[in-house]
């Protein structure tokens, strides 16, 4: 949903698998939904890692363990690949996720985060190697993700790093703007353009 | 620089925005059931109309029921989600196919079969598959539905400019080697984020080779590498297979078309960000093991000792195994990969003079009412038909499984399909991916079998 982006700083959920996509993020059979009801999405991210056939939590898996909590989700490289489905998107945010950081993001579902203020952030290898690391000894540990500056600081270690996002990207998620509003600005120089290539 | 990606590209950025992506400006938006009703929904909620209705064309695939498509869907949710796109096609003023209309189909099948999909676009769609429609030779790429809300009100996105990739692949594929194998042994070789932040052009004398429905089959897979998308330059081949269809131009504005396509060509000194050559002849027939589409091996291969171990559990296999000779429970022929004419061709012409194993269930699937005229026109359902298969509806089906065409839980499934992610085709389920040659060697031996034993 549309919120202001600033300072973020939270305990995370690590999830240290490579290649998740999107299928497990959330599977198909709950892309049948005509409304974007983010709650019922989020109540199904990672549903079939998350509950077992006959329904109940897996204990196992991160987001049923209580230790694990907050608003970023740590993940491993490649995040988001295959469908193209934002649904997945939804089913992160509707969860309470504002931030998922890892070392690298699959195109599509990378752009369906930062639509749905999702921010995704990008780290060097070494440095989501470390953030596991503290999160996963001190589930307590906590991340500074500071907008503004675009830099993610793991407060435990102090170590930080700079991340990449647009100049535009920047003013819409700390504004609370999307692109759609944006567009709408600009019906002249399409219709513009439009004549220029009839 | 100076690539037929950055002549494409170029010729449709309305504007640079300050600081940041391109305003891209869309030719051709498809829309199916399940990534377009929330857009509509944004539509209503600003109270605003479509800019462009005459460039969006919409149509049911992914629920739709792959038999009786003459009675209403059973699956009330389905039913519902089919519902509203028609209404929303109606309340927006957009041409819509809808099921039984005889031009309905997979989306990615219907699109160049109609002749909408056309060289130079730009053509979007809210699935990561639009990347087939760039054997067309146009920019197609897979978004988001904010992306589709976007197209609806502007006809245009705000899309940063991806890198450009060319796979040049020389030389003659093999015997029994497809456009599928090709693309199972890009991604085995790349992995599948080896082209993400990359558009990627095929080309090479193997891909210039291959049919209309080949290059299809292997701009579609581009995604499973990461690309954004994969197209190949408009030629001859292109060209034919567009003359006389529907929505082609016609008369004199098709021989301006064609001389305009003839330019959309990589220049000679064209500089591409990246670019990998393969020789065709080291590409045999391909069989995935595990669960995503790289974990790729030759279909008379060992699992490798690198698989990853949670793959390997999930799909109940072991480094060092052979696959051929492991039983399959269902085999699906179909999907915007492969249900195409020719992949109903190949399937026909191994299992002709043949049967069907027993205890195989088989899915054969075309892609479009048209794939399935043609099929009848030739007089293959025969041939399935005598060999115990039966010709299915159009539709998605058990590419992901949501329409009724699940496979059970640890059942195996020999598939044409584009992804084996775990419980892509039913929670559970067990895909292994591979060509219409390989699927129908193990439709009539039950088990796998390398395809040029059978042809």
């Amino acid at each position: 949903m549309k919120q202001k982006f600033d300072i973020i700083e939270s305990t995370c959920v690590p999830l240290p698998l490579e290649n998740v996509d999107t299928d497990q993020i959330i599977p198909a059979r709950f892309l049948k939904a005509t409304t974007r009801d983010e709650r019922f999405f989020g109540e199904n991210l990672f549903r079939d890692w998350r509950y077992r056939a006959d329904g109940t939590p897996d204990p196992g898996f991160v987001l049923n363990d209580p230790r694990y909590g907050g608003e970023i989700l740590l993940a491993g490289r490649n995040f988001g690949s295959g469908s193209s489905r934002e649904h997945a998107a939804w089913a992160i945010a509707g969860y309470g996720f504002k931030v998922v950081i890892s070392s690298f993001f699959a195109d599509i579902h990378k752009n369906n985060e930062l639509n749905n203020f999702v921010l995704p952030v990008v780290v060097s290898d070494d440095f989501l190697k470390e953030l596991f690391a503290t999160v996963q000894a001190d589930p307590t540990a906590r991340v500074r993700v500071d907008v503004p500056a675009q830099t993610v600081t793991n407060l435990a270690t102090g170590r930080s790093e700079n991340f990449d996002l647009n100049a535009y990207k920047k003013y819409c998620l700390m504004n609370s703007l999307d692109d759609i509003d944006y567009l709408l600005e600009q019906r002249p120089k399409i219709e513009a353009y439009e004549q220029e290539n009839a | 620089m100076n690539t037929l990606f950055d002549k494409i590209w170029d010729a449709h950025v309305v504007q640079h925005v300050d600081g940041g992506p391109d305003q891209l400006y869309i030719d051709r938006l498809y829309c199916h059931e399940v990534t377009s009703p929330q857009a509509f929904d944004g539509m209503r909620a600003r109270g605003i109309r479509c800019f462009r209705p005459d460039k969006i064309f919409c149509m049911p695939d992914h629920n739709t029921p792959t038999h009786d498509q003459d009675k209403p869907i059973v699956d009330p949710v389905s039913r519902a989600q089919v519902d509203t796109l028609a209404a929303n096609a109606a309340e927006f003023g957009l041409t819509h196919f809808g099921m039984m209309d005889p031009r309905n189909g997979i989306i990615h099948v219907v699109g160049p079969e109609r002749g909408l999909s056309l060289p130079g676009m730009t053509i979007v769609c809210g699935d990561s598959h639009t990347s087939t429609h760039g054997a067309m030779g146009a920019v197609a790429f897979g978004i988001g539905t904010s992306e589709v809300e976007m197209v609806l009100a502007s006809q245009c996105i705000l899309q940063p400019k991806p890198l450009s990739m060319r796979i040049r692949i020389e030389g003659k594929l093999g015997k029994g080697v497809t456009a599928k194998d090709v693309a199972l042994y890009l991604m085995q070789q790349l992995t599948t984020s080896g082209a993400t932040g990359y558009f990627v052009e095929y080309a090479g004398s193997a891909v210039s080779s291959l049919s209309m429905e080949g290059r299809l089959t292997l701009c579609n897979l581009s995604i499973e590498m990461g690309a954004r998308g994969g197209f190949i330059a408009p030629d001859e081949v292109t060209f034919a297979y567009l003359k006389g269809k529907e929505y082609a131009p016609k008369g004199a504005e098709w021989d301006r078309a064609v001389a305009h396509w003839c330019t959309l060509r990589s220049g000679d000194d064209a500089v591409f960000d990246r670019e990998v050559v393969y020789d065709a002849a080291d590409i045999p027939p391909m069989i995935t093991y595990g669960t995503n589409p790289g974990m790729g091996m030759p279909v008379d291969g060992t699992i490798p000792a690198s698989a990853t171990p949670k793959a390997l559990q999930y799909m109940g296999f072991q480094a060092g195994e052979q696959l051929i000779g492991k039983p399959v429970d269902y085999v699906f022929l179909g999907a915007c990969t492969n249900g195409r004419i020719e992949d109903f061709r190949a399937f026909a012409s191994v299992v002709r003079g043949r049967h069907k194993a027993a205890g195989v269930v088989a899915w054969l699937v075309p892609g479009s009412w048209e794939v399935h005229r043609q099929i009848v026109a030739e007089g293959l359902d025969q041939v399935l038909s005598e060999a115990g298969f039966e010709i299915r509806q159009p539709g998605c089906s058990a590419c992901l499984a949501m329409n009724d065409d699940k496979v059970p839980a640890g059942k195996y499934c020999l598939s044409t399909s584009n992804r084996n992610f775990e419980g892509r085709q039913g929670p559970g389920a067990r895909t292994l991916l591979a060509s219409p040659l390989t699927v129908a060697a193990a439709a009539v031996t039950g088990v796998i079998t390398d395809p040029r034993e059978m042809i």
